[in-house]
Parts: C-alpha cells; structure tokens; sequence
C-alpha cells in the first residue's frame, strides 16, 4: 500500500476514534446541565401537572446509560431524533442550518485564505518596511477587537448611515444567489477581518523562517527577483503550518461565529445551538455537539494529509 | 417634505403634539401658514387604513424551538403567532372597559357567575376552508384543560367543570362562582383551532387574519392574508413578515435602517436615544408586568412583618423608575395591581423610600446580620443595578443586604419560588382575580411570597362571585392593603412595553394589555 493511503487511512480510523471519545463527552456533559428540560420548555409559568406530563413524555425517566446507546445507534444510521421543544425532525432542521454556516463560513473562507496569504507574501517582501507594519497594525487591530463590536461598528457605518448593506443578515429558499450575497456582505466583512490576522500573521512568520535557509541565499545569489523566490522557493517549504492554521480558522468559522450569527441575525448552527441550549433541548444540543466534532477532527486530518501531501520528504519516505 | 417636517407631521397625526406647535415648526422651516394647514389635512386624512403592502417586524423573543403549537406559546413571537392565525372568544379592552366580543358574539352569566353562556358567531371559516362551530370552540378548551395538557392556558380553563354545546351557544359551567371569567378566555393561547387541534396542534390552521406561508422558527415567519376573514374591520396588510432579532442592538439598527416597520422591546437605556432618531417614533404603553423582590412570609428572618416593612421602606422606587427603567415605567406600591387592571382600587397611600421608618422597623424586628438577597440578570432587565441601588438605599437605613448573583441558567427552577428573598419579574394577567389567584392565594403553586393569610383568601373567593362592580372594587381595596402591609412583596416598578415604528406604520394606539398593541399590531396598523 502507498505510504501515503496508509498514513490517510491511520488518520481517518484515529479521527473515528476520536469522535466516538467526543460523543461520551457530549452526551455526559448534557446529562450535567443544571435545570430541568421540562421546566425550560414550559419555563416560569409551568404547573407541577404540566411538567411531569412532558417529563414522562420526553422519557426522562430512563436510565442514562441506555439513554446514551439509543442515541448513538440511532446517529450511526443517520437519525438524530425529533427535537423535544417543537417536534422538527432534528436532521432535516439541521442541515438547513448547517448549509447556512456552509455557506456564510465558506465566502468568508474565500475571501480571507487567498488576501490572508497574499498579504503575507507582501509582509515577507517589504519585511520590516511600511508595507509590512501597516498590514500587521490593521490585522492586528481588527483581531483585537472583539467581533461582536466589529459587527456594531460596520452595521452602524454600512447599514445605518449609509445603507449599503443590511443590517440583517435572514437568507431564505427562493433568494438569488446575489440577494444571498448582498444579505451575508456584512457578517463576511466581520469574519474576514476576524480570522485575517491570525492567518496572515502565521503565514509571514513562516516564510520568513525559511527565509533564513541556505537555499534561499542561493536563489537570491542567482539574481532572481524577490516575489519569485518567496513564492518558488520559500512558501511551498511554509506550506504545513500556514495550513494548520488556516484549518484552524475554518473550524473557527464553522463551529465559533456564534457572536456573528446573533449580530446579525443569520441562521446558522450557532444560534441553533444556543436556542436549544438555552431550552435544554438535549437531542439537539447532541446532534450539534456532534456534528461540531466531527468538522473540527475533519479539518485536522485534512491540514494533516495536506501537510504530508506538500511535503516531498514525508511524500517519498526511503 | 424635508425629514423634520415629516417627523413632525407623523408626531402631530399620533396626537403627540399639538397641532399649534407642528404650524409653528413647520413655519419655522419656511413653510406658509396655509401650506402647513394643508399638510396637516392631508396628514389626517392619511388616517384612512391603507390596504395591502407588507408590514415587517423585527421581533425579541423567539428561539429555534418555538412551536405552532398555541398552547406551547411562551414568548413575544409565538404570543404574536396566536394572534395572526386565530381568535378567541373574547379579546380585552385596549381603554380597561368590558371584553370585546371576538368568535363569541355575547356573553352572559347566570346570578351567581356560575354559568357562562358564548353565543358562537355564525359564518367564520378556518383557514382550511371549514367552518368553525361551537363544538371547535369545546374541543379547543378540552385540548388546553387536558389532564396532560402542557398548555399555557391550564391554570385559566381548569376551573371550568362542564362544557355543553347548546344550539349556538357554548355553555361552560364553572367550579365555582367567577365574575370575571370573561376576561380569562381572552387568554392568547385559547384561539379556536379546528376539532381544537386534537388533530394536529401544529398545523397553525385558525380562523385568523394571516395564514402561515413560511414557519422557521428562531429565524422567520410570513404570514398572509386569508381571504374569508370574518372581520372586515382589521388585517390592512397583505403580508406579514416578522424576522426573529433577539440582538437589541441589531433590532435598533433594523429598524434606523429601514429593514423593518416595527420593532418591540427597546432597552430603556436606547429609548430615549432611538426617540430622537429622524422617522422613528418610540411608543410606550403602561403594562401590568412587575419587577419584583419577593420574601417568604415563612422563612425565618422574613416571617418578622416587622423586618418585611424595614425592607419596603429601605428601597427608592422612584430611583428606580428613573435609573433601571429610565422613566419608562412607574412606581410600584408594593401589591401587584396598577391603574392597568379594571376595577384597580385608587387613592391608596404611596409607600416611599423612608429610612427613618425603615430603620424603626428593622431595630423592632430585632434582627441583625447581612440579609442574603439573591439575583439575577434573567429576573428582570437590568435586576443586577436595580440590586445594587436597593442595597445602597437600605444600607443608608442601617440594613446590610448582602447579594448572591445566580446563574441565569436555572434561575427558575432552583432560585424564585425556592431561595426565601431573590428578584424576580411578573408578567402580570388580564385581571386582578387572576393575579392574585395565581400567586397570593395560600393554596396558589406559584405563592412565591409563601402568603397565607385567611382574611385575604376569603375575600379573594367572595369578590370571584360579587357581580355589584362598586362591592367588588372595595374588596379589591382591602386586599390590595394585605399585600401592601402584611405580604412579602416589595413591588418597586411597573415597566412600561416600549416599541418603536417607522414613520411609514400608522394607526398606532396605546394598549396596555400586551406587547405590540396587545398584538393587533398587525391587525389595525397599515403602511402608508
């Protein structure tokens, strides 16, 4: 077998491992939410009757451990359950919502990877010059401030004195494509520069690490120009960390952007989430958990397989 | 019209400013004293409800796991849903007076309030095309009175014993005498569904203005106009839309930015920011919701009344009304009922901040140490501050509070109603025999204040059945009095609803009964 089928393999059946690890941690920690499901439903103005009816209709009253193999062995073949709170079947409400997050994570995505790296390039070209402190001074003040601020701030300039954009950011079936885009146009502006900073940042640290190496003095003797050699010659050797941390940013746009979903009103996963957190809606809280897990584990095996893939020695073991 | 103008124009039409005042402003702005009068008419005459257009909401209080269901109805969208697809029975009056007849045509009682008798209106359809008739209306009250029922409404209909069909009518025989049952079966939750959505409870199928088109919870819901709509006199608009916006900063912006014509909940700390925007009127309605700090009669150190009364005078109501609801509220005088309720018992001596008297009281309980006072930011909005300055005005009166901040998760099941002195918040109910049913009764699930005092329960249950409206209200006023002195309730706030809209929805009216008109926002509102 290729060596490198192998080593996808290894990590694949490590990743599964994993994520079975992840579904005891999830199912253990919504057994250890504080409340009750039952009184969050019906929430302050619940009657005694009312509660223990729904209690005994949820099956509450099962013990938790063949609680946690129905539920997996329901996942395994694809069925996450009904939602307790409202009936919705729990696969159908979300694959909706995680085709938003799909979609707002990967026009993101698209817009900061390639500037992200582009503006590295730059930073390693003019090292130590305006160029370079001016991108590192705007990346890291929009890094620092915290995204929800970031939101406010576009929305007020954008949204309220300008009116490009809206400020509300709901996509439907039935919209064009443009009408989608336009809506998502401010949450992709406060996540690009969000996750712009990180990555930049990674990206010109690394190349300027190989730019030390001997090779690249070489290339420098033989006259070439100097994009040349940082885009030949160094970034193809910076390639494995850029990479983790871009994975790392797109797990982040996947599982994290909560803040950004609230702000601006977008359905996606997050504030699925955070609604049936905060009703104790485990079924769903479960499915989320789970889903989450198994995109972050399939970002990292993906920088994993990229990083041994751009690498000729680790491609070509003797 | 220049934005101003406008502005002015749309606030005079509200009856918010004299129209001597919009003629001097909009002379002021080089307009001719005929030229404004002009405009003023036509501003008037815009009075005429517009048909169709789309109204758009952007609304607080919806989640993911919000259901059609009207029983499950639990929060400001799915309040607004039940009104939208269906009706009730009866509906409250926006001015307090006697319930407006709705599904029910007439309502009529027996000598003793015993027996209730809906005379059933003819000729309403449901959205399905079927027509409602008396035996939906028992089959929906059976559904919500359900021994396993997990409705909202359980508390309202669990008093009825027997439901009949009689012709046209609807006779309900209750458990016991109650003069004010009328005004329970305008209950939001209690729309008629057909076969009272035994069936299918989610279906939204009603006899409402709006049918569903879209149902995403958490996200968004359009509605549309039924064509057989019963009542030609409400429902202008061709569409309904309401974006679910729990993000008050976002909901602001929506609005400002014109995404939307409506928009309820404004923090108090924004109101009077937002008010000053250009063609954004903020409203405010007096409600019968209530911050309050509830004290178990029964738990030691609370079962001092002496302690209980040091702790009511020890806290700065009108501090609070100014500073947590930045005006947008009232003072509480500490018994659960304001000028909101029918029949409210007036000239009752405003209870003040008095640390003298406070400190009178507490050296007479003869307690002494910190008091534990338990809160939260989920008991009520802006409960932290509201904690803080309470502690600050007792401290003056030699009173150590000594505050627990909880968790918001939780705070419910393992704080209010079980820790004895938290903050807490109540929505309020149609009428005060409800209120005081639900919670002061000694009996009632929800006595957070753990009151039990025989006097009050008996009067409670003689006004249930006391028809003569001047006996009742005196009845009312006596019991008023218990809680005030003897309960242990510190009532400091009445909180406003406060909502704003663009200048293009009109037909706005104050209704104190619930948020967004009492829900007929988008009933009686049209886009101009």
């Amino acid at each position: 077998m290729h060596p490198i089928l192998k080593f996808v393999a290894q990590r694949i059946a490590l990743g599964l491992v994993l994520l079975l690890a992840a579904s005891v941690l999830i199912f253990a920690g919504t057994q250890i939410l504080p409340g009750d499901v039952a009184q969050s439903i019906l929430g302050q103005s619940a009657t005694e009757t009312a509660l223990a009816n729904l209690r005994a209709e949820l099956g509450l009253n099962e013990p938790v451990v063949s609680r946690y193999f129905a539920w997996l062995g329901g996942a395994l073949q694809g069925d996450l359950g009904t939602a307790l709170t409202n009936g919705q079947d729990i696969a159908d409400a979300m694959s909706r919502r995680l085709g938003n997050t799909l979609f707002l994570a990967g026009w993101a995505a698209l817009i900061s990877v390639p500037l992200a790296i582009i503006l590295g390039l730059i930073a390693v070209r003019y090292n130590g010059r305006w160029p370079d402190r001016l991108i590192s001074a705007v990346t890291l003040a929009t890094v620092s401030v915290p995204e929800f601020l970031l939101g406010y701030i576009v929305m007020f300039y954008l949204a309220v004195q300008f009116r490009w954009f809206p400020s509300v950011s709901t996509v439907y079936d039935g919209m064009t494509l443009g009408a989608k885009l336009n809506a998502i146009a401010l949450p992709v502006m406060v996540l690009v520069m969000v996750v712009l900073g990180h990555m930049m940042r990674m990206t010109r640290a690394a190349i300027l690490n190989v730019m030390q190496s001997a090779y690249v003095e070489t290339a420098e003797l033989k006259g070439l120009r100097p994009f040349t050699i940082i885009w030949k010659h160094a970034f193809p050797n910076a390639i494995a960390p850029v990479v983790n941390v871009v994975m790392l940013n797109m797990a982040y746009l996947v599982v994290g952007v909560v803040v950004v979903e609230v702000v601006f009103v977008y359905p996606g996963m997050g504030q699925y989430l955070v609604d049936h957190v905060a009703k104790r809606d485990v079924p769903v809280v479960q499915a989320c958990g789970l889903v989450f897990a198994a995109i972050y584990i399939g970002f990292n095996i993906l920088a994993d397989v990229i990083a041994i893939v751009a690498n000729p020695r680790l491609r070509h073991p003797r | 019209m220049s934005d101003e103008l406008r502005y002015y124009l749309n606030r005079t039409v509200l009856g918010r400013m004299p129209r001597r005042a919009f003629l001097g402003r909009a002379m002021a702005l080089g307009m001719t004293a005929a030229g404004a009068n002009l405009m003023l008419s036509s501003g008037l005459r815009a009075q005429e409800p517009v048909k169709g257009g789309t109204m758009k909401l952007g609304m607080q209080g919806g989640g993911s796991t919000d259901s059609l269901d009207p029983g499950l109805a639990s929060n400001q969208v799915t309040f607004q849903i039940c009104k939208l697809i269906g009706d009730t029975l009866v509906e409250l009056d926006p001015k307090g007076g006697p319930v407006i007849p709705r599904l029910a045509e007439e309502v009529t009682s027996d000598d003793t309030a015993t027996v209730w008798t809906f005379k059933i209106r003819k000729g309403v359809t449901f959205h399905n095309g079927a027509t409602m008739t008396p035996a939906d209306v028992v089959a929906t009250v059976e559904r919500h009175s359900n021994e396993e029922s997990k409705s909202g409404a359980l508390g309202v209909v669990k008093g009825i014993k027997e439901m009949t069909v009689d012709g046209d009518n609807v006779v309900m025989t209750l458990n016991g005498p109650n003069a004010d049952f009328p005004y329970l079966m305008a209950d939001y939750h209690l729309v008629v569904q057909p076969n009272g959505g035994k069936d299918d409870p989610t279906s939204g199928i009603g006899t409402g203005a709006y049918k569903v088109v879209v149902n995403e919870p958490g996200v968004r819901h359009v509605f549309e106009k039924f064509d057989g709509y019963w009542d030609d006199s409400m429902g202008h608009v061709n569409t309904v839309e309401i974006t679910v916006i729990n993000d008050n900063t976002a909901r602001t912006s929506a609005l400002q930015s014109g995404q939307v014509h409506y928009i309820n909940r404004i923090d108090p700390k924004v109101a009077g920011l937002l008010d000053r925007a250009p063609n954004v009127t903020v409203t405010q309605a007096s409600g019968k919701g209530h911050y309050v700090f509830i004290m178990h009669c029964n738990t030691a150190p609370f079962d001092n009344n002496d302690l209980r009364l040091a702790l009511k005078y020890a806290i700065n109501r009108e501090e609070m009304v100014e500073k947590i609801l930045r005006g947008y509220g009232s003072v509480g005088n500490d018994f659960p009922i304001n000028a909101a309720y029918p029949l409210f018992p007036e000239g009752i001596e405003q209870r003040t901040y008095d640390p003298d008297k406070a400190k009178f009281h507490y050296e007479k309980s003869g307690h002494s140490g910190p008091i534990t006072l338990r809160t939260s930011d989920v008991a009520f909005s802006g409960a932290l501050d509201a904690t803080a300055l309470f502690q600050q005005s007792a401290a003056a009166a030699g009173i150590e509070l000594e505050i627990k901040r909880e968790p918001g998760d939780g705070y419910w099941t393992d704080v209010w109603n079980v820790q004895p002195f938290s903050a807490s918040y109540w929505g309020g109910r149609p009428v005060q025999d409800q209120m005081y049913s639900t919670a002061y009764l000694s009996t009632a699930d929800w006595n957070d204040t753990r009151f039990q005092n025989e006097k009050f329960d008996g009067l409670l249950r003689q006004a249930k059945g006391e028809l003569d409206e001047a006996k009742r209200k005196e009845m009312y006023r006596e019991m008023a009095m218990l809680v005030r002195d003897e309960g242990g309730l510190i009532c400091p706030m009445f909180n406003d609803f406060v909502s704003a809209h663009g200048e293009d929805l009109v037909g706005w009216i104050d209704d104190p009964n619930q948020d967004n008109m009492n829900g007929y926002v988008t009933h009686k509102c049209w886009i101009a």
